[in-house]
């Protein structure tokens, strides 16, 4: 016994640990792996349940009768958008005004860092418009939310024309304790990221809108309307929002509790629920669905309007109409009835939506997978780091390995941290700066020159260990690397334990392919094979295999050519929601993750 | 009472004559306002304006001398609003007039410069007995000991709502100051009666409210009060234990109207420098007297509106009481009762005073949730009841109909019709009433019982008139460590700039870095020419922030400050600290121009020596404006989890990580077997005789 304080038993289970130390890591490597994939089992998953009390068993009886008025409102709003060739502010005006609520609208311009050719935008100028349906006999200090955004061409007028429908509705309606901001936003995100900066009067990425005039309090929970047919199939559930924020779990059960009531379709990633979980066909589209989930969630974009809400810890989800060619459809009346049936209970929160989980993965909309469950398999993952950690700390005997006076000094290990963070800053800014230098040496667009310039940068880190090696004295020491590769460890510990913790799904994506390279790279191994290994696990070659698998898991495959061209636009797309929305994805990955990742490339090339 | 205070005149007046006459001005203006609304409401041939009314007057009436008397005597009870204006209007006007100046000088002068303006006070205070003198209450009241009046006030509003105002005021003509015990009680509650002499309260108001007025759909209330309950109290002077008076009080209070008024302790209760003064007559302004304190949670229903109406002296048997059914006042998009009582002039020479209560009920109901939509009003579909008789104990028992916006019947139609109409100022606003009188049998017809029906003729009414002041508030930022409270004042007044006074009373749980306070106006920065502060203490006392701020004409004044969220104790968290804790309103007082100033180039037919010169005597009138309470969320532990995260961590802390370790680090060795009985017997002989162990 004493196993620690012994020091010749001590010396054991280090020796243990050393000797059996690559056989240990190839386990937990494997382990974890095997242990996500597990999760989409439906036995090892949890049903879904409504944790609040105020939403769970009190009655409300859904009346809504007036779907047709509703589309024949949507129609209008097409003409005069037509004939206004934008957003029919006027008009929206109005009709809201005609409704009995407050209209108020706020004005936006918006000048995108580089053109969006996704979206084909570049300078944006808009207007929201939003109606209040103030709750009788309430001080204004809660609302909820109901947006639908006006987009381009012939898309969404459903969606106003039900939302204008349901605020005549609900305007005749006694029994609301919170005020009911019904939005209309233009320019989607843009328009709805000035709104919420408005609302809350702060400017994290420097927008410009004007202030906003009416206001309803701490907002609680909102929902945010897509719907462009009269008829739909089935409603689709979007939760994932910026940065890989959820909403609270209960929204999703609310949505569900009230499809299985009404008896409409409902989907989450686009997948229905199956019940036979016990065929293979069963597990892999519940394993779909959830890689659906953790690769949207971990590209850190917001996948619908109601992304950006969750920064100001609001609860919202999107709900998405979806027209197939399947037989049975639902009109708009059943869908207003969906949403007045939701609004009525989220009108009777008495606290916000906070019993539930904040962190969870959705095999289907009625299993989920909760924290506790799935933190194991990136724990699995980050304990070959601390295993690595032990293994290059002791040597075979189980004796510490101390740094002799010939050990290399503090510079020989800081020049390349500093060098390739340094990398890392340029990839971070230059390719917005220098795009007009880029666009005039050479025939490409501002976009192409932004994700091309990116792509530079990041190839040319890879030339930088013949470089730091020329700023070194002398010749690189064996503890050199070894010093190097600890602090290389412990750093891509740190980083990923701290990204998985927030964003569970990016984390464990980037332990996926960092972990094994970081764990067995050394000066020691055949220099091309490695090589070859390291780039192909590199973050920008995770993302070109993300692209592919999402493009799978989504099933509209793509050839390697559409391939591409996605890949680029998904980086200039990431750059984009960095600069206009604030997402940390693109800074984690230039900034700490890439950096680490060339650290380790120096490992492998040190002389 | 009135000698008493002509002595005080007299003494202060001999004592420093100089301040005297640098405030005189001041109060020149206030004596103007007071007589030109007076005279406006009682439509006497004094000024001016009062011609002109009398003109259109008589235009419009054919009837004879008798239908005059009519005219007078419902004049009347108008005159308590216009008294009560002027009051305000006279502590506005001292409070900006004389509070400012300290603060513009150096603090080495500022002890000079208190003693100065407290004198100033005095001064003005004793002025106030001309003053009120002046006040013609035309018809002396009737010498009976006491007197109950009720009126109704129904006033379409521009948005298609409609605001209903209840008043009853009992006069008690009593002096329970002077340690004569009050046993008998006519028409005054007893309950209040006796609550109001033990604790010797010179003036008391409170509200229940639920609902927030919206300014600027529906213009300024009669009477405003904020979302939740608001009492403040002013005490006697010989109150010494004023914070105790305050404690017992607040709690017989809340037995009295069934509402939660025992959770006002010191953290919610200030003391107003300049925001609250009197109401009634008294020469009492040291705010040591005064406590101020809002609850922004009180919810109130019927169970507070039951005692309230018991306080009526005909109760709800009979007058306008009968309409207040709780099923329909609660079925409206605000409801507010209020209470206030303080003590006014018997009559015009205001030899003695009497205690006035007034009792206010104000409902707006809303077009849209009462069904169909048409734009249809009546007594019955408004409170499912019609009035059938006055309270038989009313000296004066009427509704008012306000039918300013429909001179000649256009915009509603209003039956029955009744010949008698009233014009009054009201809120800075020339308004023309018809008035039901319900002393009078033929008011009810046939039918024998009254329900009126506004029947509107056009679809949309038109173009309110923009409120001239509002506020807004907000909490601006996300996250859970800071936050900004932003305060927005709109001045919508097209030329003229006037002063306000900003009082915001914040929970010590909410840290306000006082330093990023500022004030800004169109883009530049607003000095506010006085400022009094007192930082919380924890657990103890609010914030409490008051500031005089110049409005610019046409302008926005936005008033931000930080705070820091703190982090409670965990007991101090309320059962639903996830619903957010509750800041109050805060309240903007102002002197604000009046839109009869304003219109100069009105078409309205008047003559035009009189129009020439604007209006001085009706240039400003008091108002006071209430922002949205604050739902502010703090730092929250996870209290649902308590088990899990306590005890699961504990025993696995405990047995998991304790015995591993145990195991881990010691090293055990072998034990002797245990001794045998004798040996053990030796043992404890042993150590009895404090010899060492075997």
């Amino acid at each position: 016994m004493g196993l620690l304080s012994d020091p010749n038993r001590r010396r054991a289970l280090t020796k243990l640990l050393t000797r059996l130390n690559a056989p240990i890591c190839v386990m937990c490597y494997l382990a974890g792996v095997a242990w996500f994939m597990g999760l989409a089992f439906e036995p090892f998953t949890l049903r879904t349940y409504m944790s609040e009390n105020a939403m769970g068993s009190t009655m409300v009886e859904e009346r809504f009768p007036a779907g047709e008025r509703a589309l024949a409102t949507g129609r209008e709003f097409a003409a005069h958008k037509k004939k206004v060739g934008g957003m029919p502010v006027d008009w929206l005006v109005k009709t809201m005004q005609s409704r009995g609520l407050e209209v108020f609208t706020q004005s936006f311009t918006r000048k995108l860092p580089f053109p969006d050719e996704n979206k084909e935008r570049y300078m944006v100028r808009g207007t929201n418009v939003y109606g209040i349906l103030r709750a009788p006999r309430a001080p204004r200090t809660e609302a909820l939310v109901l947006s639908a955004p006006c987009s381009e061409g012939n898309n969404n007028n459903q969606a106003v024309g039900l939302l204008l429908g349901l605020a005549q509705y609900f305007r005749s309606q006694i029994h609301w304790a919170k005020d009911i901001i019904f939005l209309v936003n233009e320019h989607d995100l843009i328009g709805m990221q000035a709104w919420l900066e408005g609302y809350h009067h702060t400017n994290t990425t420097g927008g410009d809108w004007s202030p906003l005039q009416g206001r309803g309090g701490s907002i609680q929970a909102a929902l945010s309307l897509e719907l462009s047919s009269d008829v739909i199939t089935s409603l689709d559930l979007v939760l994932e929002g910026l940065n890989g924020q959820l909403p609270n779990l209960d929204l999703a059960n609310l949505f569900y509790a009230f499809c299985q009531k009404i008896g409409v379709l409902c989907t989450i990633q686009g997948k229905l629920q199956r019940n036979d979980w016990d065929t293979t066909s069963g597990y892999s589209h519940a394993a779909q669905t959830m890689m659906l989930m953790v690769l949207k969630q971990a590209s850190g974009r917001p996948w619908g309007d109601h992304g950006l809400f969750l920064r100001y810890h609001i609860e919202a989800a999107s709900i998405r109409g979806i027209n197939s060619f399947r037989q049975y459809k639902t009109d708009t009346t059943t869908i207003g009835r969906l949403l007045e049936g939701m609004y009525r209970k989220l009108n009777n929160l008495l606290e916000r939506l906070h019993q539930s989980y904040f962190f969870y993965l959705m095999p289907s909309l009625s299993r989920f997978v909760s924290i506790g469950y799935y933190m194991p398999a990136f724990g699995l993952l980050a304990v070959i780091l601390l295993l690595r950690v032990s293994f290059h700390l002791w040597d075979n005997r189980g004796f510490y390995f101390y740094l002799t006076p010939s050990s290399p000094g503090v510079l020989s290990i800081l020049t390349p941290v500093v060098i390739s963070h340094m990398t890392g800053v340029a990839l971070y800014t230059l390719p917005i700066l220098s795009q007009e230098m880029a666009v005039q040496h050479f025939p490409v667009s501002e976009t192409e020159a932004v994700v091309l310039t990116a792509i530079a940068i990041y190839t040319a880190g890879l030339a930088l260990p013949h470089n730091t090696h020329r700023l070194l004295q002398g010749e690189g020491t064996e503890e050199g690397w070894r010093v190097l590769k600890l602090v290389a460890l412990l750093y891509l510990a740190v980083l990923l334990g701290c990204t998985a913790l927030i964003n569970f799904s990016l984390g464990f994506i980037l332990a996926l392919s960092l972990v094994p390279i970081a764990a067995f790279i050394t000066p020691h191994t055949p220099k091309a094979l490695s090589a070859a290994i390291m780039v192909l696990l590199s973050p920008g070659c995770t993302l070109l295999y993300c692209v592919f698998v999402f493009q799978e898991l989504q099933e509209t495959p793509v050839s390697l050519q559409d391939g591409w061209m996605l890949f680029l636009s998904v980086i200039s797309q990431g750059i984009l929601d960095h600069a206009l929305y604030g997402s940390l994805v693109y800074p984690l990955l230039a900034l700490l993750i890439y950096p680490c990742w060339l650290l380790l490339w120096n490992i492998l090339f040190w002389k | 009472m009135a000698a008493h205070r002509c002595n005080i005149f007299m003494l202060v007046f001999v004592l420093c004559g100089l301040t005297y006459v640098f405030v005189r001005a001041d109060i020149e203006d206030t004596n103007h306002v007071k007589d030109a609304e007076s005279v406006a409401v009682d439509i006497a041939p004094k000024a001016n304006i009062g011609a002109s009314l009398r003109s259109t007057k008589t235009e419009d009436q054919t009837q004879a001398a008798e239908e005059e008397r009519q005219w007078e005597a419902e004049t009347n009870p108008a005159d308590a609003p216009s008294d009560n204006k002027a009051d305000h209007v006279h502590d506005t006007m001292q409070n900006l007039d004389s509070r400012p100046a300290p603060y513009a000088k150096d603090q080495t002068q500022e002890a000079a410069e208190e003693e100065r303006q407290w004198e100033a006070t005095e001064v003005k205070e004793a002025d106030r007995v001309p003053d009120t003198m002046q006040t013609p209450d035309v018809p002396p009241l009737t010498p009976a000991k006491d007197q109950f009046q009720e009126e109704l006030v129904i006033r379409p509003l521009h948005s298609g709502d409609i605001y209903a105002s209840f008043q009853f005021r009992t006069m008690w003509d009593t002096d329970f100051l002077r340690g004569s015990k009050v046993s008998h009680y006519r028409l005054f509650p007893k309950s209040l009666g006796q609550v109001i002499s033990k604790f010797s309260v010179r003036e008391l108001h409170i509200s229940f409210t639920q609902g927030y007025w919206r300014t600027m759909q529906w213009g300024q209330p009669f009477l405003p009060s904020p979302p939740g309950a608001e009492l403040w109290v002013w005490f006697q002077d010989t109150v010494t234990d004023v914070d105790g008076a305050w404690k017992e009080l607040t709690n017989v209070l809340s037995g009295i109207f069934c509402a939660s008024l025992n959770f006002i302790d010191s953290t919610n209760t200030v003391q107003p420098s300049a925001s609250f003064k009197p109401l009634g007559l008294g020469n009492v302004t040291d705010q040591r007297f005064l406590r101020y304190a809002v609850l922004p949670r009180e919810i109130v229903c019927t169970e507070n509106l039951t005692p309230w109406k018991k306080l009526l002296p005909c109760g709800s048997k009979a007058g306008l009481a009968v309409l207040m059914k709780s099923e329909k006042l609660f079925h409206s998009s605000f409801h507010s009762q209020a209470l206030h009582f303080r003590p006014v002039c018997q009559d015009w020479k205001c030899k003695s005073t009497v205690w006035e209560l007034r009792q206010t009920l104000n409902v707006v109901f809303d077009l849209h949730t009462s069904g169909q939509g048409k734009r249809e009003w009546s007594l019955f579909k408004m409170f499912s009841r019609t009035v059938t008789e006055a309270c038989p104990l009313a000296s004066s028992s009427k509704v008012y109909v306000d039918v300013t916006d429909n001179p000649q019947g256009e915009l509603f139609e209003l039956s029955p019709t009744t010949p008698l109409l009233s014009q009054a100022v009201v809120l800075g606003d020339r308004r023309t009433y018809s008035v039901y009188d319900l002393t009078n049998q033929a008011t009810f017809g046939q039918t024998r019982s009254l329900n009126m029906l506004l029947r509107w003729r056009a679809a949309e009414s038109g173009d309110m008139l923009r409120p001239l002041l509002h506020g807004e508030r907000y909490v601006a930022g996300y996250g859970l460590q800071t936050g900004e409270i932003h305060t927005l004042m709109y001045n919508n007044h097209p030329y003229r700039a006037f002063p306000v006074l900003l009082l915001d009373t914040v929970p010590w749980y909410l840290r306000l870095y006082i330093h990023t306070l500022t004030v800004t106006s169109k883009g530049r920065d607003n000095k506010p020419s006085y400022i009094h502060y007192q930082p919380s203490k924890d657990r103890l006392r609010p914030h409490l922030l008051e500031m005089l701020v110049q409005l610019p004409p046409n302008s926005v004044t936005e008033v931000t400050m930080q705070f820091e969220r703190a982090l409670l104790k965990w007991t101090e968290y309320t059962p639903d600290p996830n619903h957010g804790f509750y800041v109050g309103s805060s309240v903007i007082s102002a002197l604000v121009p009046s839109v009869v100033a304003m219109d100069t180039n009105s078409t309205r037919e008047c003559p035009l020596f009189s129009s020439f010169f604007p209006c001085k005597e009706e240039s400003s009138y008091f108002m006071r404006v209430y922002t949205e309470p604050l739902l502010v969320n703090l730092p929250t532990p996870d209290f649902s989890m308590p088990y899990n995260v306590i005890c699961l961590t504990c025993t696995v802390v405990a047995v998991g990580y304790g015995s591993l370790y145990n195991l881990l680090t010691r090293t055990f060795q072998v034990e002797e077997p245990s001794p045998g009985l004798a040996k053990r017997l030796a043992n404890i002989i042993r150590r009895l005789r404090g010899v060492p162990l075997l």
